[in-house]
Formats: structure tokens, sequence, C-alpha cells
């Protein structure tokens, strides 16, 4: 028999047009895509606008992801794979956009997208993405000067949250509101390890733990993972989270409280395509310096 | 910027920091020839700068790939000892 399994983990795929851009021809098209491991983003911007972007799981071949994303960004905007004048791949499957100019790390695309989501103040960022958690301090330009990051195992991470999600059987973007629906707030759990999560979570709800109490105590030991690293590397007030688990308040609620700051707003953007959007911004000087040299 | 490299588990904090602005002054790479265990490599980063980082796939073995160079509570390690310019801290 055929059964059908509901994923719990499952977040919602989404895309975007600036409805206020409709004459982009003639103008500076540059774009940039993040083929992370679990997540795929592409941006496009007109004349370092944001103009149209995508936001989509990554699948088990990422050219073929990065063909999609793209052809998702520019799906209804009358502009073509040809308009890109700049494009720039990052994450960890950036060495694969099959029409990209160049690659350029997700360390470095972070920092110059959050530098656009937060503004200019902002200094220490906190990537979490879906396979690791990447501690970054950059300068006013988003110019990176420092970066931590742990991707060793699978717990304080994107993974990590989507494994207890269907352990559960919760909805992922239910996680945050239910960790805070628990009369007091349980010790974090012990193991962060998602190949023991398993077992430690069987055993907390055969003792009496309700799913939410165990949200809680995950998100708990997550943002004190995550504290460690950000100490470690340079945390200062004016702090953002970008990735997908920015979405996540049960996470960064937590993380806040720990570090006693309130990270900042990311003012209307979407914090999934920092790195895919700090790319195609890098991608305007590298368009500029290639026309200088009459490329 | 200072690039750390590592990881942190159950038996401690293991990172390597390297001040890659110091190695974009660098002629001689040093660092490269000294490692026993082949953990530096340079690079070409993201400002178009030659720079050492630790080799991705050996990222995450730090403290057993180290261990012979700091067997006995060594502290003066072929790597910084290599390093005229001192661009490289290890944090254990
Ligand atoms: S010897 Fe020192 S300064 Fe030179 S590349 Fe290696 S780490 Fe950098
Ligand atoms: S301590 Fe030894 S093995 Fe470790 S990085 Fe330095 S030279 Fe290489």
């Amino acid at each position: 028999m055929n059964e059908e399994r509901k994923e719990y983990w499952r977040w919602a795929e989404s895309r975007w047009t600036n409805p206020e851009i409709s004459d982009w021809q003639g103008r500076t098209i540059t774009a940039g895509v993040d083929i992370g491991s679990t997540s795929t983003q592409a941006v496009i911007l007109v004349d370092g606008e944001l103009f149209a972007y995508s936001n989509m799981r990554t699948g088990s071949d990422s050219p073929e992801s990065a063909n999609h994303a793209m052809a998702w960004a520019l799906e209804g905007t009358g502009m073509t794979l040809d308009d890109l004048q700049y494009t720039i791949g990052t994450g960890y499957g950036r060495v694969n956009v099959p029409f990209a100019d160049k690659c350029i790390t997700e360390i470095t695309c972070h920092a110059r997208g959050a530098n656009r989501i937060y503004g200019p103040s902002v200094r220490t960022i906190l990537d979490m993405g879906g396979q690791d958690c990447k501690a970054i301090h950059c300068d006013e330009r988003g110019r990176v000067t420092s970066f931590m990051m742990n991707d060793k195992c699978a717990a304080g991470t994107g993974r990590g949250m989507e494994a207890i999600a269907n352990l559960l059987g919760v909805d992922i973007g239910e996680i945050g509101d239910r960790s805070f629906q628990v009369e007091e707030e349980p010790k974090p759990v012990s193991s962060m390890c998602v190949v023991f999560a398993k077992a430690e979570v069987a055993a907390l709800m055969r003792s009496g733990w309700s799913k939410e109490m165990v949200l809680a105590a995950y998100c708990r030991a997550m943002a004190i993972r995550v504290c460690k690293l950000l100490t470690r590397n340079k945390m200062e007030p004016d702090f953002a989270i970008t990735g997908g688990i920015a979405k996540n308040k049960g996470v960064v609620k937590r993380i806040e409280e720990i570090m006693g700051v309130t990270a900042l707003e990311p003012q209307g953007y979407d914090t999934q395509i920092a790195g895919a959007l700090g790319a195609a911004i890098i991608a305007i000087d590298m368009l500029k310096k290639k026309r200088a040299r009459g490329g | 910027m200072l690039a750390n490299y590592g990881y942190e588990d159950a038996s401690g904090t293991y990172y390597i920091t390297i001040d890659t602005d110091m190695c974009a002054e660098c002629t001689d790479h040093a660092c490269v020839g000294s490692c026993p265990a082949g953990l530096y490599d340079i690079i070409l980063d993201d400002y178009d700068d030659e720079v050492a980082e630790i080799r991705e796939e050996q990222r995450n073995s730090l403290r057993t790939l180290c261990s012979g160079c700091k067997a006995g509570g060594k502290t003066d390690w072929p790597c910084t000892a290599a390093c005229a310019a001192g661009a490289i801290r290890h944090s254990w």
C-alpha cells in the first residue's frame, strides 16, 4: 500500500517581483544565486535595487537547482537569462551555477547582504544555514573582518531543526510559537546531536514532557550553542541573524535573551535571501571592474 | 580578516586563526611547507588577495592532526615558528 507521509519540516517556497520597477531595459542588471544545502535563492537587482527573487528547496542536482531558482525569479518579469549582465554564485554549491561569471564564498556574500538588509550599523552576523552555522563580524561597508564557523555536526543548524520537527510531527513554521507554550522553560536537551535526538526525544516524551517542552529545550540548546560561537568570534550589539532559522522566533528570542541584545529588524526583506542579495550587490562592483578593463 | 577554522566538541575547542591581512603582504608563504600534516593552503580570497587557509577536508580533525606537534605540551609548533608575521594562532 502506498502511504502518503506528511513532511513536517517543509517550509514554504516563495518568489517576489518588485511592482515598482517595470522599465528595466538599458539599466544595470546583476544577479546572485546562493545554493545552500537545503535551500537555493536567486536574486536579481536593477541598478542595485531589488527587482525579483525566488527561494526554493535545493534538489539533488546543484546546477539544476540554480537553473530552477533563476527561472522562477525571472518568471513573469519579461527578463531572460541573457539580460543578466553579471551573475555571482555563492553558497555550498557555488561552483555549480552554470550561468555564473564568478564564485564568491557565502561568508563574504552574507556580510554584504546583511549590510543592505539591516543597514550599515550591523557588525555581528549569525548565519544559521541548513548544514552549518557561521558567526561573522563586518565593517560599515559589509566587508568581513572575522568569521568562525561550525559545520562539524548538524546540531545548531536548519537540518537539525528539521529533524526535530519531523520527529515530533510539528510543522517547521510552528516551532517558534509552540516552543513558548510552556509554563516554565525546561532545561536544554543535553545531546544536540541529531543522531541521538530520536532516542532523547522519545525518552523525554515517555517521562511526561509535552511536545512544547521538547521544542523549548531544543531551541534553548541550539541558542546556547550558537551564542558560544558568537562570543568567541566577536559580538557587538548591532547584531543580525540571516538564513532560514532567523524565521524561528523560538531560537531567535532565546539567543537575544542569552546575549542580552535585540536582533536588528530585516526591514521587510526575507532573511533567507541575504547570501544571494550580497552576491548580486558584489556583482555590481565586478561588472564595473570588467567594464573598466574593457570586457 | 581573522579567519577561524576548526570546531568545538565535547573534549574542547580547536580553532586555528589566520590573520589574512598579514598573508596579503607575505611573500614566502612559509606556513605551507612547515606543516607536517599539510593543513595550510594558499588561495585567492574574495578580495583577490593571496592568503593562507586551512584545507576544508582537515578543518574538523585539527585536534588529531596537530597532536604530533603538540605532544608533551610543546608550544613551539612548526607553523607558528615559520610564519614570521605572526599571523597564526591556535586556541588550544
Ligand atoms: S606564512 Fe603567515 S603570513 Fe605568510 S601566508 Fe602563511 S600564515 Fe600568511
Ligand atoms: S601544530 Fe603542526 S600539524 Fe598543527 S597546524 Fe601547526 S604545523 Fe601543522
